[in-house]
């Protein structure tokens, strides 16, 4: 899950990371109101004024977006401009943290272009990060170079990373990055950004963040299906996909694709699938006017065949389907699953195995 | 032969009593499966009825602690069905138990916890496999986690994969073509787990019954490129493999929490060419792998 900036900013000060003076508005009076404060707060005749949207690389991409927040923030004298960024190392099973001279650019430009810039240390899980790792990020990108007080500055680094650590962990993020990290005339080190993710499988113990999620900026469909259970990714196709199992559910979009169509969305009903699920499953995979036909695709392994095509029918008839309907189960009492589908009087098509239902909605969406 | 599990391993399972855990505990006794205890927090002195093959009744003792559960059964490994919050804490209390195999079935285990578990257990003689998986299954021999064991057959083909059902969907085209299974591992879609890639097929490699190896990987991270290095360098057997989501768009993620393409790595192309590079044969489409691993015999 993401946040805005200003909530990111908000939680960096929780934790005394130093943030620019901001106040979050969500009218055009209140900005005004929060430019004459910060002014007169600051003395600076400087504000920023930052659209609070979630999309990454605000400004570049030339995406045209309603914005309903904005964040306006004291100006600041920028000397120098570095990342650094907290993400989980899947190879090293420890969270990294990586710091470049590059502030203001993308990361992954720079890990492809000039790797060389990007210096890089791991989080100890039990010990946390040590002083020496934080102290060698600020020698590595000499932090202290042409500042009034160099010692100070590094020792100003030192706090910011290592309080960035704890709240890592703490507030169970997967990805936190500060671009830029701000080193100001005076020297001090000030986090000019704050993009902050949280790892979602940890909302359990997190209840603010129910108060930190911004619905607007959420898919629909797929913030429905998360309510639901169920996972669900749209894509550009129009053949509805529903499948238990993300990996099974991953393989029918690529098996579509091999024999000629395009898959409308990812859709994992889960390890299972009951009547609800499935039902839940073919109104969401129908809400895209594009999807000319649905292939479900289900490896019932223990759960009954005979129960999700009983499943598959009753679903059919509540929400009237139109569009034609491969269904391919596998499974125990697979025959008999067969056998209900064949005799429900609905436009549904068997299928033996994951090729055959592939080609047969391929061509049944080709014929539509 | 096999891996990881035999007709000889004495199971646990922690959080038998939920509704997970108790359903998939009495699919494993009735599958032969030798479940000696359960384990839940404040249930213990109750006790778990159930049938093992034939229908035959089974009553296994249910434990406070897995300590008291291994001293008292002499339980090797554990099966965890606890929920995901609490799910890190089972792992911790199954290794210092003295399990030396620790199957974690639960999905949805934050990360953070995951990557404190992996520090916990360096170095210790324990072998962890999942979290978010299937589980393990010789066929004929011993089930442990929630896969269906009627579409298993004994035999001497090596199953590794990150998914569930995808692994079904393979076992299930092996078996159809007459190519039994030495020993089924789900390694899981979570992007810290325990056992990787190459930890099994290394497993594989050294035993005398598997013959030939199946993989399936998917989008994220780089297992499959590692597996492909020691493939390359190691493996005298040989492996046929399928990548789950050429399809997938980047930036999403697909379902299992470490199934997603970030900053243009771990692209199935990028890790199909490596595993071709290395001498796997890869399955044309998921509907081929058990043609595929056939070819290669």
């Amino acid at each position: 899950m993401k946040i805005h900036e200003y909530q990111g900013k908000q939680l960096f000060a929780k934790y005394g990371i130093s943030v620019p003076k901001g106040i979050a508005c969500f009218s055009v009076a209140e900005a005004e109101a929060a430019a004459e404060k910060l002014y007169a707060e600051t003395g600076s005749s400087v504000v920023v004024v930052k659209a609070q949207i979630h999309a990454g690389g605000r400004g570049k991409g030339g995406g045209v977006k309603v914005v309903k927040g904005l964040y306006v923030e004291q100006g600041i004298e920028i000397a120098r401009e570095l990342y650094l960024g907290l993400v989980v190392d899947r190879e090293q099973r420890r969270v990294a943290l990586m710091a470049s001279t590059e502030g203001g650019v993308e990361i992954e430009k720079v890990a492809e272009e000039t790797p060389e810039k990007i210096v890089t240390e791991h989080v100890d899980p039990v010990i946390g990060l040590g002083g020496y790792q934080a102290r060698k990020l600020a020698y590595g990108l000499d932090v202290g170079k042409g500042t009034p007080n160099p010692k100070e500055t590094v020792s100003d680094f030192v706090k910011l990373v290592t309080k960035l650590a704890e709240l890592f962990e703490k507030e169970d993020c997967s990805l936190c990055e500060v671009n830029p990290l701000i080193i100001t005339k005076q020297g001090k080190v000030i986090a000019g950004d704050a993009k902050v993710t949280f790892d979602d499988n940890a909302a359990g113990r997190h209840k603010e963040w129910d108060s930190l999620m911004d619905k607007d900026e959420e898919d629909p469909v797929e913030l429905e299906a998360k309510d639901a259970g169920l996972s669900y990714v749209s894509l550009d196709g129009d053949i509805g996909c529903l499948v238990n199992g993300a990996g099974l559910a991953m393989a029918t979009m690529d098996i579509i694709k091999h024999h000629g169509g395009s898959p409308a969305n990812f859709l994992d009903v889960g390890g299972g699938a009951t009547k609800e699920q499935v039902t839940k499953a073919f109104s969401m995979i129908l809400s895209s006017p594009k999807v000319k036909g649905i292939f479900v695709n289900i490896f019932g392994g223990i759960m009954k065949c005979d129960v999700i095509a009983e499943g598959v029918i009753a679903a059919t008839r509540e929400l009237s389907l139109n569009v034609p309907l491969v269904v391919r189960l596998e499974g125990t009492n697979v025959e008999q699953g067969k056998k209900l589908l064949a005799e429900s009087g609905l436009r549904i098509q068997p299928a033996d195995t994951m090729a055959d239902g592939a080609k047969k909605i391929v061509a049944a969406t080709k014929a539509a | 032969m096999s891996i990881l599990v035999s007709k000889d391993t004495r199971v646990l399972v922690q959080g038998i009593t939920g509704s997970a855990g108790s359903f998939h505990a009495k699919q494993c006794l009735a599958y032969g499966t030798q479940v000696v205890a359960g384990c839940t927090p404040n249930r213990g002195g109750e006790s778990f009825a159930a049938e093992g093959p034939g229908g035959k009744a089974v009553t296994l003792p249910v434990f406070d602690t897995v300590a008291e559960a291994v001293k008292q059964t002499g339980a090797d490994t554990s099966c965890i069905f606890v929920p995901a919050l609490g799910a890190a804490d089972a792992i911790l209390e199954a290794v210092d138990a003295g399990c030396k195999l620790v199957i974690c079935i639960t999905e949805g285990i934050p990360v953070t916890d995951m990557i404190r578990v992996r520090r916990a257990i360096e170095g210790k003689p324990v072998r962890l496999v999942g979290p978010n998986c299937p589980g393990v299954i010789t066929p004929g021999e011993c089930k442990i986690g929630i896969m269906p064991g009627h579409i298993h057959r004994p035999g001497k083909i090596g199953v590794v994969s990150r998914s569930g059902t995808l692994t079904y969907e393979a076992v299930g085209q092996l078996t159809a073509l007459g190519l039994g299974q030495s020993t089924c591992v789900g390694i899981g879609g979570d992007p810290v787990a325990g056992l990787d890639f190459v930890d099994v097929l290394r497993l594989f490699n050294e035993d005398p019954n598997t013959e030939a190896v199946m993989m399936m990987g998917e989008i994220g991270g780089s297992a499959e490129e590692r597996a492909a290095d020691y493939i390359k360098q190691h493996m005298k057997k040989p492996v046929a493999g399928f990548i789950a989501g050429a399809t997938a768009p980047p930036g999403k993620r697909m379902g299992h929490a470490g199934a997603i393409i970030s900053g243009g790595k771990g692209t199935a192309k990028d890790k199909i060419a490596a595993l071709g590079a290395a001498g796997v044969r890869m399955s044309p489409s998921p509907s081929e792998m058990g043609a595929t691993l056939k070819s290669l015999l």
